[in-house]
């Protein structure tokens, strides 16, 4: 051995290589992709991604706390006395936002429409992600003609305009004008159309990617059955990218929604609030110097799209090795095999040629001591 | 051993065309930095082949690159590397930029990479991107260019170099794409061309054929080559020196013979030891020191599989006709025995070892697996058969669904056939399999990517082995794992065996491995059986000349011995050649 091989040791008082060779406990919860991801940002990444999650955060619990937060209701003209709102009164204290043309309170109205905002998404994602997901699973595994079909009619569906799809269906839900659920279920399924073939292509490429993978080829030879392997193989590892499209997708949801609102198919005033509607009935009012109704739901809109299209930006970008920034600690003195998991195969065990260890000419291999149990987690108890 | 009392300065390479000195690398990962190389010294003499031995992760490949600062962005280096370029000083690599460092890469220090088929672009003509090293390198004249792509083609023995030029690198089969590779690197004419395992994605009769080409271009051209490889044998065959790499530092640097007859490091002891040779039988003794040994003679036991005019096709492209992959080949196998199948890539084993596990389709002839015929099988009738059957996958890491533990993974096929409901239930069952693996009972919890090639690879044998099944399809099991881990699981695979007395059809491309563990061998080529018959026969008498060629440009990994192999080797292609 040479010198060099005998004299590997530390900067004394370093307890960081310490650190990589003992492995944190995880916890489930540290499991989840947004707060994995979390966990791994650093620096600017790791700002957008907070940034991002505490507009979403905000707007969330606004959609939740509405009846609390909000003074008035969405639809309500008129005070406890009796006595109509003004119309287009200037921000006050009795009307803190002001007041629109028909006598709504703004600052109610943007409270509540956060509300509506959020059941937009939640509908337009869900009935978009479970069709899109199946479909590609199935797509993907079977292959053949019915493969064929469905990317045509995908490729077909992308052409369309989706506000065009998203009038079409207000119309045909509910003629127009319509009601809380009417305006959400319109917009929701012109995004959901135009979603699947999202999802859709997203796991469909994933499946096929994995399906010549020895995993699933070992899972055939063992004989396991398709809707095993569709299930708990395929399913499981062709997921990792949704939520990076879920959270683009949401933003659009509000987007086309708010659009709807805005060319007049979308939400009754008196059936529920709408943000989209209420900078419609604005457009006259900027070009009488009336800012208030205009700024406060145009500002809803853009911050909540902005949230969450910063998660989701910040997720694809840690996402993707080549453009997740790292740490930089400084340099620990130490090997690749320090952040090995086999207490076996550390530096300092007395076997001095250990025969196996990590196969890691990538650095990115070494990323793995970050999910590692904890060792004395590992030990199973006989009963 | 380094000589660490030698410090040369800049000015002083003496006849040493680079010197390596205290070199570190450390990459930034989400764990934080870690070192891959700590404070290393060698040097590459001028006119010399250098060999950088040593096992995956211990930094080989890191320090090539280093010398041309071919390293991501993540790295952060230590140390100096001089490079003496032609009639002028010493000069540190490591602090050079721009220009001087683009000038230095491909005009003093050439790359010749791994895989052939993703370093060639395949929308240029080879012709161009020879030419582009000129063209970066100041040769403005499109004829002299042409020229001297042509010239340098004609050297690495490209034929009909002059109309070939113009060919995209599609038409070229493997081992001609890494000619091109070298010719590229050749052809700027630079004093040191490092070669990153360059024949590690090859056959073994091409591999002979490129190792031949990098001693022309010591011979020839003058160059010191460093090249980095696995495989003892190669560097028995083409090193002048050996450089001995284990977890980032340098064991031991000396010459070749030095190295391999009177190895100083205990390491470099180790790894000579756990490399495969042709004739060396696998012995393996229990603990108390017996030898394992089968009790039965597996000729006396039942058939298992039986071929007849076994053929696999798979259905050409459009215009195109079908590809024969498997072309009406006879055999059998044995309970209890262990057959070898041998061949080179694209001779149809994967895809004969594949139709008898069901996972491809057989076109034509007979195969008989377990007393069902598989030409035209539904999978309603096989699937109670796949619980004796069991198949290990070459690649450790992907064979196991990497959302899984390892308890799921080597569950499901306990699960699937019903033997318990859940992969919980199946805990203690799965230990035992575990330990019959020598793997901890503790790695249960484990997914599998925290676990190491050799390991998974164990784990593999695990699952495959859960329903102690009487066939086991073991599709190059060892190939991506290190030498003295291939050793360990080779002499695990023995004792298993021998235990549960499966049949076992052990598909290969390396020779050595087969040998050691093979009682019949059968050698594929381009589809059919070339050679069939006892494993010691055909290793000692081959009788056909395939199976001749097969062995003569197998690397023996010792450098006296190889240097009469490679003659037989020569008389052996002379006589091909004259003949044909």
């Amino acid at each position: 051995m040479s010198e060099s091989t005998e004299n590997r040791v530390g900067v004394p008082g370093d307890a960081r290589l310490e650190g990589l060779r003992i492995a944190k406990p995880d916890s489930r919860l540290s499991k989840l992709p947004v707060i994995r991801d979390l966990k791994v940002a650093v620096g600017w990444q790791k700002a957008m991604l907070i940034t991002g999650l505490v507009i979403t955060g905000f707007f969330l619990l606004v959609a939740i706390f509405a009846p609390w937060i909000a003074p008035y209701g969405y639809a309500q003209i008129k005070g406890e006395d009796g006595v109509p709102f003004p119309a287009q009164a200037a921000p006050s204290t009795e009307h803190i936002w002001g007041t629109t043309v028909g006598g709504f309170d703004v600052f109610s109205r943007t409270v509540w429409g956060a509300r509506t905002a959020v059941i937009a998404i939640v509908v337009a994602v869900l009935l978009s992600i479970f069709a899109g997901v199946f479909l590609g699973l199935v797509s993907g595994w079977f292959g053949g003609w019915f493969d064929r079909v469905c990317v045509v009619i995908a490729d077909a569906i992308y052409s369309f305009p989706s506000l065009l799809l998203a009038i079409l269906m207000a119309i045909m839900i509910s003629g127009g004008q319509s009601s809380l659920w009417g305006g959400i279920l319109a917009s929701g399924i012109s995004i959901t159309v135009v979603y699947i073939p999202q999802y859709f292509r997203t796991i469909r490429a994933e499946v096929i990617r994995i399906k010549s993978d020895a995993y699933i080829e070992s899972a055939k030879v063992v004989g396991a059955s398709t809707p095993r392997i569709l299930g708990r193989h395929l399913l499981r590892n062709s997921t990792r990218t949704l939520p990076v499209i879920l959270t683009l997708n949401s933003s659009e949801a509000i987007l086309t929604l708010a659009g709807l609102g805005f060319l007049g198919f979308g939400i009754e005033p008196t059936a529920a609030a709408e943000w989209g509607y209420d900078l419609n009935r604005s457009v006259a009012d900027v070009t009488a110097g009336i800012w208030w109704t205009a700024v406060f739901p145009g500002m809803a809109i853009v911050l909540i799209v902005l949230g969450i299209t910063l998660i989701g930006e910040s997720l694809n970008d840690l996402a993707d090795p080549r453009l997740r920034a790292r740490k930089s600690a400084g340099e620990v003195v130490g090997s690749i095999e320090d952040t090995s998991v086999d207490p076996t195969e550390r530096p300092n065990n007395d076997n001095p040629v250990v025969e196996e260890y990590m196969a890691t000419q990538d650095p990115e291999v070494a990323v793995l001591a970050r999910t590692i149990p904890d060792e004395s987690r590992g030990v199973i108890k006989d009963d | 051993m380094t000589d660490n009392a030698r410090q040369p300065q800049a000015e002083d390479l003496g006849d040493n065309l680079v010197d390596v000195h205290g070199l570190s690398v450390s990459f930034m990962t989400d764990a934080g930095p870690i070192k891959a190389i700590d404070g290393i010294d060698f040097t590459i003499p001028k006119g010399t082949i250098v060999g950088v031995v040593g096992e995956s992760g211990s930094g080989k490949s890191v320090t090539a690159r280093s010398i041309i600062r071919l390293l991501p962005e993540t790295a952060t280096t230590a140390g100096a590397i001089y490079l003496k370029a032609d009639g002028s000083e010493g000069l540190d690599v490591l602090a050079t930029t721009g220009d001087e460092l683009r000038r230095l890469r491909g005009g003093e220090a050439a790359m010749v990479f791994q895989e052939p088929n993703s370093v060639l672009n395949p929308v240029y003509t080879i012709g161009w991107q020879i030419e582009e090293g000129l063209r970066a390198h100041g040769m403005k004249d499109k004829k002299e260019r042409r020229a001297k792509a042509v010239e340098i083609l004609e050297k690495v023995g490209i034929p009909d170099a002059a109309t070939r030029v113009d060919y995209y690198p599609h038409q070229f089969s493997g081992g001609q794409k890494q000619r091109i590779v070298i010719a590229m690197a050749l052809v700027l004419n630079p004093g040191l061309i490092l070669a990153d395992e360059p024949t590690t994605a090859l056959d073994v009769t091409v591999q002979a054929e490129i190792l031949e080409l990098l001693r022309l271009a010591r011979d020839e051209f003058g160059a010191s080559v460093l090249i980095i490889t696995h495989n003892m044998g190669v560097v028995a065959d083409l090193a002048d020196q050996v450089v001995v790499m284990y977890r980032g530092h340098v064991v031991e640097q000396g010459t070749v013979d030095q190295v391999f007859y009177h190895p100083q490091a205990d390491y470099t002891r180790k790894l000579l030891a756990a490399v495969p040779r042709i004739g060396q039988r696998l012995v393996v003794r229990d603990a108390a020191g017996q030898v394992i040994e089968r009790k039965v003679d597996w000729r006396e036991e039942p058939v298992v599989v039986e071929a007849k005019d076994l053929q696999i096709t798979y259905p050409g492209r459009f215009m195109q006709p079908d590809f024969k992959a498997v072309d009406g080949i006879d055999f059998e196998i044995h309970r209890s025995e262990v057959l070898g199948l041998v061949g080179e890539s694209g001779s149809g084993k994967s895809t004969t070892g594949r139709a008898i596990a069901g996972l491809q389709k057989v076109s034509g002839g007979s195969l008989k697996v377990l007393g069902v015929e598989m030409n035209g099988v539904r999978e309603r009738q096989f699937k109670p058969k796949r619980a004796d059957i069991g198949f290990v996958f070459q690649d450790p890491g992907s064979s196991f669904d990497p959302l899984m533990t390892i308890l799921e993974n080597v569950a499901e096929p306990l699960i699937v056939h019903g033997r318990y409901p859940t992969a919980a239930a199946a805990r203690k069952e799965v230990g035992e399999l575990l330990e019959l693996v020598q793997l901890p009972k503790a790695y249960l919890n484990r997914y599998p990517h925290e676990l190491s090639g050799g390991q998974r690879q164990r784990a593999s044998l695990a699952r495959a082995l859960a329903l102690r099944p009487s066939l086991l399809i073991a599709d190059e099991p060892t190939s991506a794992l290190d030498v003295s881990v291939q050793a360990k699981v080779l002499e695990l695979f023995k004792t298993l065996q021998v235990e549960i007395g499966f049949a076992c059809l052990f598909i290969t491309h390396d020779l050595a491995v087969v040998d050691m563990l093979a009682d019949r061998i059968m050698v594929m080529h381009r589809g059919r059986i070339v050679e069939h018959g006892d494993a010691n026969e055909i290793m000692r008498h081959p009788q056909d000349p395939y199976t001749r060629k097969l062995l003569a440009s197998l690397p023996v990994p010792d450098p006296r011995e190889q240097r009469r192999h490679r003659e037989e080797l020569h008389a052996l292609l002379a006589d091909e050649a004259s003949t044909a």
